[in-house]
């Protein structure tokens, strides 16, 4: 290592000399290991948990285990509900999201700050906001129960409603941010050519709007899946009625962790399953 | 009258008030400079922007004025881009049907309807193509045909070839052109390509801020440039001066002899860059017009050099004047020989010279 390094002479036309630092051979490395030590710190956080579920079942019980007249009635209970909270995403959500796309101004802006709300919200005060109008001195509870004597608190109607709270916000996000980047020209285009506003939605936006639709619903279904918070608040913990496979994953882990571990299993796979199939169709 | 329009309406830094008229068969071009309004008459046309004032009416039918406004669904019109802004999820095919379908026609009749335009267009073979599979040229054909295939009374072509790569702009305006020779509603095209104006449209309209600042058939503008803009599009070199007698014109570079003149007063005087000689030093020959000039730039188009040249003023036998000279333009079209022999290069010393006949002065 020589004291002054000597730059290349046509360098040294047009480089000034100040930006000339002494060539030293640690500094790509020593870089290079503050990148790569804390990136695989950040991957073993995430992939040994799931190693670890791998090593702690006990396969040759698996069969038995998810037979258990636990965990068919949860996964099922989790199947329906979270279907159905899709679907209510699809519905309700596609409108919404195609409408806040396609607004400008404040309404808009406050609008969507305030579906943002239950993303950051902590899922258990979701769950006492929904008791707080579902139930049955709530405004819309106390009405159903008086009018109709219907009682929505601890059914399963509550833990869609419950699990609708939590994803719908994500839905709206994705399936708005896709809608926004269709080139406006386009949906010009088709208007020009005679299409009314309903048809340009449906024949040129929801088509090319298809993957962030996609996506949303894939993202709104994790997140009903995994929902715990807001369905114990609201709907409580009943077997077979209320009871979905992440309550029912607390509630075992209490008494026979084996059936916790292999509902646990169960739920990834199938959420593994899920993103498997929309990846390489719908998502990058 | 088919098409009778005078949009009047403002973007962010200007406003527009530009008239247009077409009979039925005939191509309008609108040229001017970018930012000049011109794509806005146009979306006002389509009923993309909304009229301030003025009127937009169709065989008589009013579409818009200040209180009115029909919807761009509700329109007869056909839209054709820069950029093809084809339904990438449909086929050619299905792209060309959708305007139909939209319109009411069965699934059927809209699909024979999109072929018979993608054969007249001689792509018939792309039919089930994706955007995605098609060349540029190709998707900006297809894009034509949709554009046509409802029967709009007024087709609206925003800068339709400027996207295209060199080599497939004469294609596809010669297809442009042979289509709407048989096309039987107006047409207005909206360019900077003097070219594109030129080879289609019976009509020229020059845009510039918003206003027209000239109009008329093709061989007229082309001969009579009524402004600055004007002149630069059709290459020729235009000065505006006062005509005191019949055989020259005062302007800013000093009196320019013509061919001979009839009128007095405000004038006009234009001559193309070809009728301009080069001379190394004060030429002694019959030339009636030879300035004093510096070379400003020099450029190679084929065998053809264009130079840029600044004018000095015309000597007054006092030394105070500028060094910067007047600041008028010429432009001199001499042969890459000459660009060699005269030693050109920007800050280049020499005259140049026009002789009488090829100055052409007509009243401003």
């Amino acid at each position: 290592m020589s004291p002054t390094p000597t730059p290349a002479p046509d360098a040294a036309a047009t480089v000034p000399d100040a930006v000339h630092r002494r060539p030293s051979a640690w500094r790509p490395r020593a870089s290079r290991a503050l990148l790569v030590v804390p990136a695989a710190v950040a991957v073993a956080l995430v992939v040994a948990p799931l190693l670890g579920l791998l090593a702690g079942t006990e396969w040759a019980e698996l069969p038995a285990r998810l037979t258990d007249p636990v965990v068919r009635p949860a996964l099922w209970l989790s199947l329906v509900t979270t279907v159905a909270t899709v679907l209510a995403c699809l519905l309700l959500g596609t409108p919404l999201a195609w409408l806040l796309s396609r607004a400008e101004g404040r309404t808009a802006t406050w609008l969507r700050a305030v579906l943002t709300v239950p993303v950051v919200l902590p899922p258990v005060v979701g769950g006492v906001a929904l008791l707080l109008v579902y139930g049955r001195n709530g405004l819309v509870g106390g009405t159903l129960l008086e009018v109709f004597g219907v009682r929505i608190p601890f059914t399963p109607v509550a833990v869609v409603l419950a699990q609708v709270f939590v994803s719908l916000p994500f839905f709206v996000l994705a399936a708005e941010g896709s809608m926004r980047g269709i080139d406006r020209r386009v949906l010009d285009v088709a208007a020009t050519l005679g299409a009314s506003p309903a048809r340009v939605l449906l024949r040129v936006a929801l088509p090319l709007a298809a993957p962030g639709i996609a996506s949303g619903a894939a993202l709104a279904w994790a997140r009903a899946l995994g929902e715990f918070g807001a369905t114990i608040t609201f709907a409580g913990n009943f077997p077979g009625r209320t009871q979905t496979a992440p309550l029912a994953v607390y509630v075992a882990l209490q008494e026979d962790p084996q059936t916790a571990v292999a509902l646990s299993l169960a739920l990834l796979a199938v959420s593994v399953l899920v993103l498997g199939l929309l990846r390489g169709r719908w998502m990058r | 009258m088919s098409l009778d329009a005078h949009v009047l309406a403002h973007r962010a830094t200007f406003g527009v008030d530009i008239a247009l008229r077409a009979d039925d068969g005939e191509v309008l071009a609108v040229l001017g400079p970018n930012g000049a309004g011109k794509t806005t008459a146009l979306h006002a046309l389509a009923g993309l922007v909304r009229l301030d004032a003025g009127h937009v009416r169709v065989d008589g039918t009013p579409w818009a004025d200040a209180h009115h406004h029909v919807d761009p669904s509700q329109r007869a019109v056909g839209m054709l881009s820069a950029d093809h802004l084809l339904f990438p999820h449909l086929t050619a095919r299905a792209n060309v049907a959708f305007g139909p379908r939209s319109r009411g026609a069965s699934r059927a009749a809209a699909h024979g309807r999109a072929e018979r335009e993608l054969d007249a267009l001689g792509i018939g073979d792309l039919a089930d193509r994706r955007p995605a599979q098609l060349s540029h040229g190709q998707a900006q054909r297809v894009a034509l045909a949709r554009a046509l295939a409802t029967d709009p009374r007024l087709l609206l072509l925003d800068e339709p070839l400027s996207a295209l790569d060199p080599a497939t702009r004469p294609q596809v305006r010669a297809t442009l052109a042979g289509r709407l020779r048989e096309y039987r509603g107006s047409t207005v095209v909206v360019t900077h390509d003097p070219l594109d104006a030129l080879t289609l449209a019976d009509h020229l309209v020059f845009v510039e801020g918003g206003v027209v600042v000239q109009e008329g058939s093709p061989a007229d503008v082309v001969a009579r440039p009524r402004d600055p803009y004007v002149a630069h599009v059709v290459g020729l070199n235009l000065y505006s001066g006062t005509a005191s007698d019949g055989e020259s014109v005062t302007t800013r570079i000093g009196p320019v002899v013509t061919g001979g003149h009839d009128h007095r007063g405000p004038s006009w005087v234009a001559f193309s860059p070809g009728a301009v000689a080069l001379y190394p030093e004060p030429p002694h020959s019959s030339v009636r017009n030879v300035w004093p000039a510096v070379v400003e730039s020099v450029e190679l188009v084929g065998q053809t050099a264009r130079v840029r040249l600044e004018v000095d003023p015309p000597a007054t036998g006092e030394d105070d004047r500028a060094p910067g000279g007047t600041g008028a333009t010429l432009v001199a079209e001499v042969t890459a020989g000459s660009v060699a022999s005269l030693r050109l290069h920007p800050g280049t010393h020499l005259w140049a010279g026009v002789k009488a006949i090829e100055a052409t002065a007509y009243p401003r």
